[in-house]
C-alpha cells in the first residue's frame, strides 16, 4: 500500500525531476564548479545550496498557491502580503519586541490578509484574479504605511538569524520551507483536506450538493497562503536585515504561479502535487542561477528567462505530450528521459 | 389553410448520430408559410439537435431539407441566415452594451462616404421596430430594456437578416405574463407576413395560444404532427410521454407506512416555486409528477436546502430544522441525487472511490479522514450491491457510463445512511438495465425503512413505486394521487387539467 502510493508519488512528478535535471546539468555546463558543496566556517557553502536557499520564497509562496490553484482559484496578493509581513515584522522588532513576537504578528497579519482573500472569494463569490488583484495593488500601500515610507532596517539577531542564519550548517531559510512543505503536504494527504479541494476545484456545484462546506475550504486554503506569503516575506526582510515596501517580493507572485504550472498542476484546479510545486520552484530558480553564472550581460537575464521557461512549457503542454507518447507507441518503447532532456538541452 | 399551399421549408428524414446514440432517426418537418408551428418534446426528445441541423450547426447524417423546392445544406449558422433562416435563442445572443440601432444593423450599417451614417441607422431602426409595434429610443444600449424587448429586438434583426424561417427557441421561458403577450402579438404580426416560424417551449398553454400545429419528438424519433385546432393538451401530452394509457392494476403493496419523517409548511421561493404543504412518512416513496418547468427540481432542490427557501418551515420527527444548505441537509441525514449529474452529482476527475466516499466524508470532516480500509470496505461494497461496473475503483467517475454514474452516486448516498433520500429523474440518461436496477434498488430502500421522494417524467416508473404522486403544474402542486388512483392516466389528467380552461 505505502510504497504503491511512493511509487505514484515518483510517477506523478517525473517530468519535473528530469526537467530539474536537465536544468543544473546546464548550470554544470556553463559552471563546472555548480555541484561543489562546501563546509566552511560551520556552514555549507556552494551554488547549489545558494539554489535551495534562493528559492526559498518562492517555494514558500507556491505551497499556498499550490492549494488556492487547486480550488479553481489564484492569489496575486502574495508578493504584496511579504511587503505587508516583513514591513510589519520590521517595525515590531524596531519598536522593541522580540523577534518570536515579530514572527509572529507577521504571521499572524498574513492569515488575516488570507482570510480577507477567501472572503472576498468564498463568500462574496467575485472572482479570485480580481479579489486578490486588490490586495495586490493596495498591499504594497499598506506596507508603505507600516513601514512610513522609508526602508526599515534593524539589527535584531533573532529576526536576521531566519534569514541569513544556519541551523546545523544548513541556511535557515532551506529548512523552513521544506519542514513547511513537507507539513503542509503531509496535513492535505494524511487528512481529507487534498481530497476536498480537489473536488472543489474540479467541480464546485457537485462538492456543495455532497455536503462540503466549499466557503470555509476555499477561505483556508487563502489563509494557507496568506500565511506562507508572511513567513516568505519575513525570510526576505531578515535577509536584508529591512523591509523594503516597494521592492520585497515584487513580481514574485507571477514566480509562485509560475512554479505552480511548471509543476504540472492545472490552472482550471482539481488535482494538484504540492510537491511537484515545490520541484517547479527549484526549476525556476536554477534557471536564475545559469542565467548569473553564464556571465551573459544582465539585460539578456528576463529574456533568457523566458525562453528556457517556454522551452520547459512547451515540453509539458498536451499537445507535445501527445506526439511523445504517439513516437514511444510506435517506436521501441524508449524511456522518457532522453526524448526530452534531447529537447531540453537544445536550448 | 396550411394543405393549399407548399411548404416553406420542408425536412424530409432527417437523420443525426452521435456516437452510441441515435439523436434523430428520420424526421420530417414541414414548415409552411404564415403558420406557428410548436416543436414539442421532453428533454433528450431531439428538438434542439433537429433545429441545430436546420441553421447548420450540425451537419445532418441523412435526409434532406428543401426550401422553396431546393435543397440545400447550411454549413454554419450565418449560412442558414443567408439562406432565409433566422434563430433567436432563449438567451438573447446580442451585444447588451451596444445601442439597439447597432445591434440591429451590426455588420450592415448605413454608410455615407464610407462612414456609419448614425443618423440614418437610427431613423431605419425607428421605422424597423415600428414595424414590430416598438416605440423605443433606438439610440440607447440594448441592456437598458426589458428581456422580452430584447427579445423583439433580436427577433427583428433575425427576420431582417433573414426573412423566411424564424426558430424561436424557447423565447418565453423568462418572461412575465404581459411580455409574452408582447412578444405573441409580434409574433402574430410576423405570421401575418407570411413567415414560417418555429416555436419551442415547455409551455403547452402558449403553445395552444399562438400556435397552428404541432409536432412532437421523442427519443429521436417523430411521433405525430397535430393541426392543434382539433388537439386536446391530453393528446399531445400522451404524445410527449409516450405512454399507452391502458391502465395496468399494480399490485402495490398496501400503503403500511409508518410514522410521520417530514413536514414540511408552505415552503417556498418566490419566482421558483409556490409555497407548498407536504408530509412524508417513514418506508414511503412520494413521487413528483410534472412536465419540464413544471417545479418538480425546484421542489427537490428547496427541501435540500441547494436553493433557500424565502419562506416556510421543514420539521423533522416534530423538530424545526434550518436548511440553508445542502451541508445542513446532508448533517440531519437527508440525501439527494439531483437531475443534472454531471454538474451537480459527480466530481468527473476523482476516482469512483473518491466519489463514493464524498459525501460521507464531508460530513465527518476534513480533519477525520476515513481509514483507507474503510474507504475500500465501503466503495467494493458498494460497487457489488449495485453491480456498478468498472475497470478499476480509481478510475476517473466521468469514463462511465450514464447508468453506473447514476448507481455510483446512490452509492455516496447510501454510504452516509440517510433517512430520507430525494432522487431527481434517477433513471435519465441511463441504460435499461440499469433502470430497471435503480427501480428495484427504489422499492428495497423503502421496504427498509426510508422515506424516498422521487421526481420523475417517467409516469410509468412512478406508477410502480409511489404510494403517493403529486402533480405539479406551472410550479405550483395542482393535486395529489393517492393509492388506486395512481395511474398514467390519472397522472396525465391532472398535468393537462387546465383551471384557466375550465373558467371559460
Amino acid at each position: 500500500m505505502m510504497s504503491s502510493s511512493i511509487r505514484a508519488t515518483l510517477r506523478r512528478v517525473t517530468p519535473q525531476l528530469i526537467i530539474l535535471a536537465a536544468v543544473l546539468f546546464l548550470n554544470f555546463l556553463v559552471f563546472p564548479d555548480f555541484f561543489r558543496v562546501e563546509f566552511q566556517n560551520g556552514r555549507l557553502f556552494g551554488n547549489l545550496i545558494d539554489v535551495l536557499n534562493r528559492g526559498a520564497p518562492t517555494a514558500l509562496l507556491c505551497i499556498g498557491m499550490t492549494l488556492v490553484i487547486a480550488t479553481k482559484g489564484i492569489d496575486l496578493s502574495v508578493g504584496a502580503v511579504m511587503a505587508i509581513a516583513g514591513a510589519v515584522a520590521a517595525s515590531l522588532v524596531v519598536d522593541g519586541y522580540s523577534w518570536q513576537t515579530a514572527l509572529l504578528g507577521a504571521l499572524a497579519v498574513g492569515m488575516l490578509c488570507g482570510i480577507w482573500n477567501g472572503i472576498l472569494v468564498a463568500v462574496l463569490r467575485i472572482q479570485p484574479i480580481v479579489a486578490t488583484l486588490v490586495l495586490m495593488v493596495a498591499g504594497r500601500g499598506i506596507a508603505q504605511l507600516v513601514t512610513e515610507g522609508t526602508i526599515l532596517t534593524f539589527v535584531n539577531p533573532g529576526l536576521v538569524h531566519l534569514g541569513s542564519g544556519t541551523v546545523v550548517g544548513i541556511p535557515t531559510p532551506i529548512l523552513i520551507w521544506v519542514f513547511l512543505g513537507l507539513a503542509v503536504a503531509a496535513i492535505v494527504r494524511k487528512t481529507a483536506l487534498g481530497m476536498l479541494i480537489e473536488a472543489i476545484g474540479i467541480n464546485e456545484g457537485s462538492s456543495r450538493m455532497a455536503g462540503i462546506n466549499s466557503r470555509v475550504l476555499i477561505t483556508s486554503v487563502y489563509l494557507i497562503s496568506g500565511f506562507c506569503a508572511a513567513l516568505a516575506g519575513v525570510i526576505v526582510a531578515a535577509d536584508i536585515k529591512g523591509a523594503d515596501a516597494n521592492n520585497a517580493g515584487l513580481w514574485l507572485e507571477l514566480d509562485a504561479i509560475l512554479a505552480v504550472v511548471i509543476g504540472g498542476n492545472s490552472l482550471l484546479g482539481g488535482r494538484f502535487s504540492i510537491l511537484a510545486s515545490l520541484i517547479g520552484a527549484l526549476i525556476i530558480q536554477s534557471v536564475n542561477s545559469v542565467i548569473l553564472l553564464s556571465g551573459m550581460p544582465p539585460e539578456f537575464n528576463l529574456v533568457i528567462k523566458a525562453l528556457i521557461i517556454i522551452a520547459i512549457l512547451v515540453i509539458q503542454s498536451p499537445t507535445v505530450k501527445h506526439a511523445l507518447y504517439i513516437i514511444r507507441a510506435s517506436a521501441q518503447p524508449l524511456p522518457s528521459e532522453p526524448v526530452k532532456e534531447a529537447k531540453e538541452s537544445t536550448q | 389553410m396550411a394543405s393549399d399551399l407548399s411548404p416553406v421549408l420542408e425536412c424530409r428524414g432527417i437523420s443525426k448520430f452521435f456516437p452510441g446514440a441515435i439523436a434523430l432517426d428520420a424526421v420530417d418537418l414541414a414548415l409552411y408559410p404564415g403558420e406557428v408551428h410548436a416543436l414539442l418534446g421532453e428533454n433528450g426528445a431531439g428538438k434542439s439537435t433537429l433545429i441545430k441541423c436546420l441553421t447548420g450547426a450540425y451537419r445532418r447524417d441523412g435526409g434532406s431539407i428543401i426550401l422553396e423546392n431546393e435543397e440545400i445544406s447550411p454549413q454554419s449558422t450565418q449560412d442558414s441566415q443567408k439562406f432565409g433562416i433566422g434563430t433567436v435563442y432563449q438567451e438573447v445572443n446580442l451585444l447588451p452594451n451596444m445601442t439597439v440601432a447597432e445591434n440591429l444593423f451590426l455588420g450592415r450599417q448605413p454608410t455615407r462616404r464610407g462612414l456609419i451614417s448614425q443618423k440614418r441607422m437610427l431613423e431605419m431602426s425607428r421605422e424597423l421596430l415600428a414595424e414590430f409595434g416598438l416605440s423605443i429610443d433606438p439610440s440607447e444600449p440594448l441592456s437598458t430594456y426589458s428581456v422580452a424587448i430584447q427579445q423583439v429586438v433580436a427577433i427583428a434583426r433575425a427576420v431582417e437578416l433573414s426573412g423566411k424561417v424564424l426558430i424561436l427557441d424557447e423565447p418565453t421561458a423568462s418572461l412575465d405574463r404581459d411580455e409574452v403577450e408582447l412578444l405573441f402579438s409580434v409574433i402574430e404580426k410576423l405570421k401575418a407576413r407570411g413567415l414560417a416560424i418555429v416555436f419551442i417551449t415547455h409551455f403547452l398553454d402558449q403553445v395552444f395560444e399562438i400556435s397552428d400545429r404541432a409536432t412532437v419528438l421523442r427519443n429521436g424519433r417523430l411521433i405525430g404532427t397535430r393541426t392543434l385546432a382539433n388537439t386536446t393538451q391530453t393528446e399531445i401530452i400522451t404524445l410527449m410521454l409516450g405512454r399507452q394509457l391502458e391502465d395496468r392494476i399494480q399490485d402495490r403493496a398496501p400503503a403500511e407506512t409508518g410514522d410521520t419523517l417530514l413536514e414540511i409548511r408552505n415552503l417556498g421561493r418566490r419566482g421558483m416555486i409556490e409555497p407548498f404543504d407536504l408530509t412524508i412518512r417513514k418506508g414511503e416513496v412520494v413521487g413528483l409528477a410534472g412536465l419540464l418547468g413544471s417545479g418538480r427540481t425546484e421542489t427537490a432542490n428547496l427541501i435540500f436546502g441547494a436553493v433557500q427557501a424565502d419562506q416556510g418551515e421543514v420539521l423533522l420527527e416534530g423538530q424545526k430544522i434550518a436548511l440553508r444548505s445542502p451541508r445542513e441537509a446532508v448533517s440531519q441525514r437527508f440525501a439527494m441525487c439531483p437531475e443534472d449529474r454531471k454538474s451537480d452529482g459527480i466530481v468527473g476527475d476523482l476516482s469512483v472511490r473518491e466519489n463514493i466516499v464524498l459525501a460521507l466524508q464531508a460530513r465527518q470532516g476534513w480533519f477525520r479522514p476515513l481509514p483507507k480500509s474503510k474507504v475500500n470496505e465501503l466503495a467494493e461494497a458498494y460497487v457489488k450491491a449495485l453491480d456498478i461496473r468498472l475497470a478499476s475503483l480509481d478510475m476517473p467517475i466521468r469514463l462511465l457510463s450514464g447508468g453506473n454514474q447514476q448507481k455510483a452516486l446512490l452509492a455516496r448516498w447510501l454510504a452516509t445512511n440517510p433517512s430520507f433520500l430525494i432522487l431527481d429523474e434517477p433513471t435519465r440518461g441511463i441504460d435499461v438495465g440499469a433502470h430497471a436496477e435503480i427501480i428495484a434498488l427504489i422499492e428495497r430502500l423503502r421496504e427498509d425503512g426510508m422515506a424516498l421522494l422521487v421526481a420523475s417524467s417517467e409516469l410509468e416508473e412512478l406508477v410502480a413505486y409511489s404510494n403517493r404522486v403529486i402533480v405539479l403544474r406551472d410550479r405550483q402542486q395542482v393535486s395529489e394521487l393517492k393509492g388506486d388512483e395512481i395511474t398514467t392516466t390519472n397522472i396525465v389528467r391532472a398535468i393537462a387539467d387546465d383551471p384557466l380552461a375550465e373558467a371559460v
